[in-house]
C-alpha cells in the first residue's frame, strides 16, 4: 500500500471508530430520565 | 382488561434496533462495490461530505417527525406527515412509507433467505471441493426454483417462507418482546463476526498465484485518494445515492421506530449513536471485507472486472475454502451469519409501518398485523422468486426499493423544513436532546439538503447516456436506459419488445460458439466476433427450435430460436403492475383511515 492510501484509511477509520464509540458511550451514561419514561425496562421504578 | 402499550424496553435496545434498520447487506455489499466503481480513494471524500449535508439531518428529520407524530398516537407515515400540515393530500406521501417496506420486504427477505441457506450449506460443506465456477453455478441452481441444491424441492421457497414466518413471529412479539431482543443479539454478533473477517483479510496478504493477487492491493485501491475524481458529478451521485440507502432514510422505518419515544426523551444522540454505528460498520468492516479478500485470491484486475452483489454468493463461499477445513466453516458461518443478522434487523423494521398503521386506525392486533404483513409480502414476494431470472426481482428493487425512496425523502424535507417551518422543526430536534446540536444545521435542513436530494432526483430522473456528465453537457443530453423516464420507456429493452412472440431474438452481436442440448434444454453461446470470449448464453426449453449453428455470425436483432415466447418485458411490466396496485390498494387503506377518524371525530 501506499502512504498516501495508508494515511486515508488509518485517519479515516479511526476517526468513524471514534465518534461511533463517543456517541455510543454517550448513549450508555447518560442518566435515565424520570418516569415515565420511553422505556419499559425501568417502569417498576417509583414515579 | 387493559392492552399494553406497544414501547421499547430500554435505550440501548432502541439504538441498536435503529441501528440495525439501517445496517443491511449493502453496508458490507453496496458500499465496496460503489467505491471500487468511482475511482477507490476519492468516494470516500464526497461519501462522508454527503453523509454530514444529507445523512446526519435526514436522520434528524425522520426521528424528529417520528416523536412528534407519536405524540398525537401516530406510528406510521400516512398520519405522521398528515399530522404536520393542514393540507390533507401530504398523507398520500406518507402511503410512501408503508409501501416501500413491503415492496422490499418482498424480495428482500427472498436474500435474507439465501443467507440463511448458505449458513446451512457453510456448516454442511456443500462448497468443499468446487471450483470457483462450479460455486458460481452452484448460485444460479440455487435460484432456478425448479432445481434443489439440498434434495429438499423447491429448496428456494422452502428457505423463502422459513425465512419469513421468522419474521412474522418476531414481529408478533412485539417491539421490546421481538424486535429489540433480535437487534440486542444481532449487532454486537454482526460486529463480532465482521471485526473477525476484517482482522483476517486485511492480514492475508498475497494468497493467490498470480502476481496482482494481494489484500494490499485491493485496500490499496479502495484507499488511495484521486482527487481529480472530485470533479466528476457522476461520482457525487453515487456517493449521495450511498449516504441515501445506507441510512435506510425515505423508507419510513425511522418514523415508525421514533414514534414510540417519548417528546422529553432524547432524539438528537441517539439519531447520532445509530447514524455512525452504521457508519462504522460499513467504513470500517464493510470496506474491509470483500474487497480485500476477492484481491486476495483473484487479484486486482479481478475485483475491477467482476465487483458487484453477486460476489457475496458467488464468489466468497470459494474463496473461504482456501482457509483450510475448519476456518472454511467458520468463514463461511461468520460471513453468511453476518449478511442474516444484517439483514433480518431490516427487515423487521419494515413490517412496523404496517402493525402501526393498522393498530391505529383500525386497532388490529400484532398477530393480526404481522400475520397480514406475511401475507402481503408473500403475495407480492412469490413473483420475485418465481421470475427471477425475468427480471422481476430488479424491477421491485428499482422502483420500491430505490425511487420511491428519493421521492419521499423530497418530500418529507420540504414538509419539514418548509410547510411545518424549521423554527418549530429545530425546536422539535433539540426537545429533550441530550447533545447540543449545532446551529449550522438549521441552514443546512432547509437549504441544503433540498437542494441535494433535488439534485439526486433530477439526475436520476434524466441520467445522461453511459453516466457521462461532461459530454452530455458539452455535446448534447442523451438519456441513459438506467435513467428514470429510460426505464418508463424500457430503452434498456432492444430486443424482445413484444410480450408474446414465435421467436427470440439476440440481444448481441458476435458468433454462435456452441450450440448444445442437454437433457431439457438446448444452450447456444454467442462469442465475440473478436476472441469469442461469451458474451452471452440462451437457455431455451426443448420445445423450442434452435435457428442458428455454431460458427455463424450474428447481429443485434437475429433469430436465434423459434417457438412459443414469453418476453421478459411482459414480467417486468406485470412488476410495475403489481407494485402500482400495491400503492393504489395502501393509499385506498388511508383515505378509509382518513373516513374512519372523521368518523370519530378523531380530524
Amino acid at each position: 500500500m501506499t502512504t498516501s492510501a495508508i494515511i486515508t484509511m488509518v485517519v479515516v477509520q479511526v476517526i468513524v471508530t471514534i465518534i461511533t464509540a463517543y456517541f455510543f458511550y454517550k448513549v450508555l451514561t447518560t442518566p435515565p430520565r424520570a418516569e415515565p419514561d420511553s422505556f419499559s425496562e425501568n417502569d417498576d421504578e417509583q414515579r | 382488561m387493559s392492552v399494553k402499550q406497544e414501547s421499547w424496553g430500554t435505550r440501548v435496545g432502541l439504538v441498536l434496533a435503529m441501528a440495525g434498520n439501517a445496517v443491511g447487506l449493502g453496508n458490507f455489499l453496496r458500499f465496496p462495490v460503489q467505491a471500487v466503481q468511482n475511482g477507490g480513494g476519492a468516494f470516500i471524500i464526497p461519501y462522508l461530505i454527503c453523509f454530514l449535508l444529507m445523512g446526519i439531518p435526514l436522520l434528524w428529520i425522520e426521528w424528529s417527525m417520528g416523536r412528534y407524530g407519536g405524540r398525537f398516537g401516530n406510528h406510521s407515515t400516512p398520519f405522521i406527515l398528515d399530522n404536520m400540515t393542514k393540507k390533507r393530500l401530504w398523507k398520500y406521501f406518507g402511503v410512501f412509507g408503508i409501501f416501500t417496506n413491503i415492496a422490499v420486504a418482498a424480495y428482500y427477505c427472498y436474500i435474507e433467505s439465501w443467507t440463511m441457506s448458505y449458513v446451512y450449506h457453510s456448516v454442511m460443506q456443500t462448497f468443499v471441493g468446487m471450483d470457483q465456477n462450479a460455486v458460481a453455478k452452484f448460485f444460479t441452481t440455487y435460484v432456478d426454483i425448479e432445481k434443489s441444491t439440498t434434495g429438499i424441492p423447491y429448496e428456494a421457497i422452502v428457505f423463502y417462507l422459513v425465512c419469513l414466518s421468522l419474521n412474522i413471529y418476531i414481529l408478533s412479539r412485539g417491539l421490546s418482546g421481538g424486535v429489540e431482543k433480535v437487534a440486542k443479539i444481532g449487532m454486537p454478533l454482526l460486529i463480532l463476526f465482521g471485526i473477525f473477517l476484517a482482522i483476517k483479510s486485511v492480514s492475508m496478504g498475497h494468497a493467490g498465484a498470480c502476481a496482482d493477487c494481494d489484500s494490499a492491493l485491493g485496500l490499496n485501491f479502495l484507499w488511495q485518494p484521486q482527487f481529480d475524481s472530485l470533479t466528476n458529478p457522476k461520482v457525487w451521485l453515487a456517493a449521495a445515492g450511498q449516504i441515501f440507502f445506507t441510512l435506510s432514510v425515505g423508507m419510513g422505518t425511522i418514523h415508525c421506530y421514533a414514534a414510540y419515544v417519548r417528546s422529553k426523551d432524547d432524539i438528537a444522540l441517539n439519531a447520532m449513536s445509530a447514524g455512525w454505528m452504521n457508519g462504522f460498520v460499513e467504513i470500517v468492516l464493510g470496506a474491509s471485507i470483500v474487497i480485500p479478500i476477492a484481491a486476495g485470491y483473484l487479484g486486482l484486475e479481478w475485483v475491477k472486472e467482476n465487483a458487484g452483489f453477486s460476489m457475496a454468493f458467488q464468489t466468497m463461499p470459494y474463496l473461504f475454502q482456501q482457509w483450510g477445513s475448519v476456518l472454511s466453516v467458520v468463514g463461511g458461518v461468520m460471513w453468511f451469519g453476518l449478511l442474516f443478522f444484517a439483514g433480518i434487523t431490516s427487515s423487521l423494521a419494515m413490517g412496523t409501518p404496517w402493525m402501526g398503521f393498522m393498530k391505529d386506525e383500525f386497532n388490529w392486533s400484532r398477530n393480526k398485523s404481522a400475520l397480514t404483513f406475511g401475507a402481503l409480502t408473500l403475495a407480492m414476494g412469490l413473483p420475485t422468486v418465481y421470475f427471477y431470472n425475468e427480471g422481476v426481482f430488479g424491477e421491485y428493487d428499482y422502483w420500491a426499493g430505490t425511487v420511491s425512496l428519493v421521492i419521499f425523502a423530497l418530500a418529507e424535507v420540504i414538509l419539514f423544513g418548509w410547510v411545518f417551518g424549521i423554527d418549530k422543526g429545530w425546536k422539535e430536534l433539540n426537545s429533550g436532546a441530550d447533545i447540543k446540536v449545532p446551529g449550522v444545521f438549521k441552514p443546512i435542513i432547509k437549504y441544503v439538503t433540498p437542494l441535494l436530494l433535488l439534485f439526486v432526483f433530477v439526475a436520476s430522473l434524466i441520467t445522461p447516456k453511459d453516466n457521462d456528465w461532461n459530454k452530455a453537457i458539452t455535446q448534447g443530453w442523451e438519456l441513459d436506459a438506467s435513467s428514470i423516464i429510460g426505464q418508463i420507456q424500457n430503452k434498456g429493452v432492444i430486443v424482445n419488445r413484444d410480450y408474446f412472440a414465435d421467436n427470440y431474438q439476440s440481444a448481441v452481436a458476435g458468433i454462435v460458439t456452441s450450440v448444445e442440448t442437454t437433457g431439457t434444454r438446448h444452450i447456444i453461446v454467442i462469442g465475440s466476433a473478436e476472441s469469442e470470449k461469451p458474451v452471452a448464453t440462451y437457455k431455451f426449453k426443448k420445445d423450442k427450435s434452435v435457428s442458428v449453428s455454431e460458427g455463424q455470425e450474428i447481429s443485434v436483432g437475429d433469430i436465434v430460436a423459434k417457438g412459443s415466447f414469453t418476453h421478459n418485458i411482459f414480467y417486468t411490466d406485470m412488476a410495475r403492475l403489481f407494485l402500482l396496485s400495491l400503492f393504489l390498494f395502501l393509499c385506498f387503506l388511508v383515505y378509509r383511515a382518513t373516513v374512519l377518524r372523521e368518523k370519530n371525530g378523531r380530524i
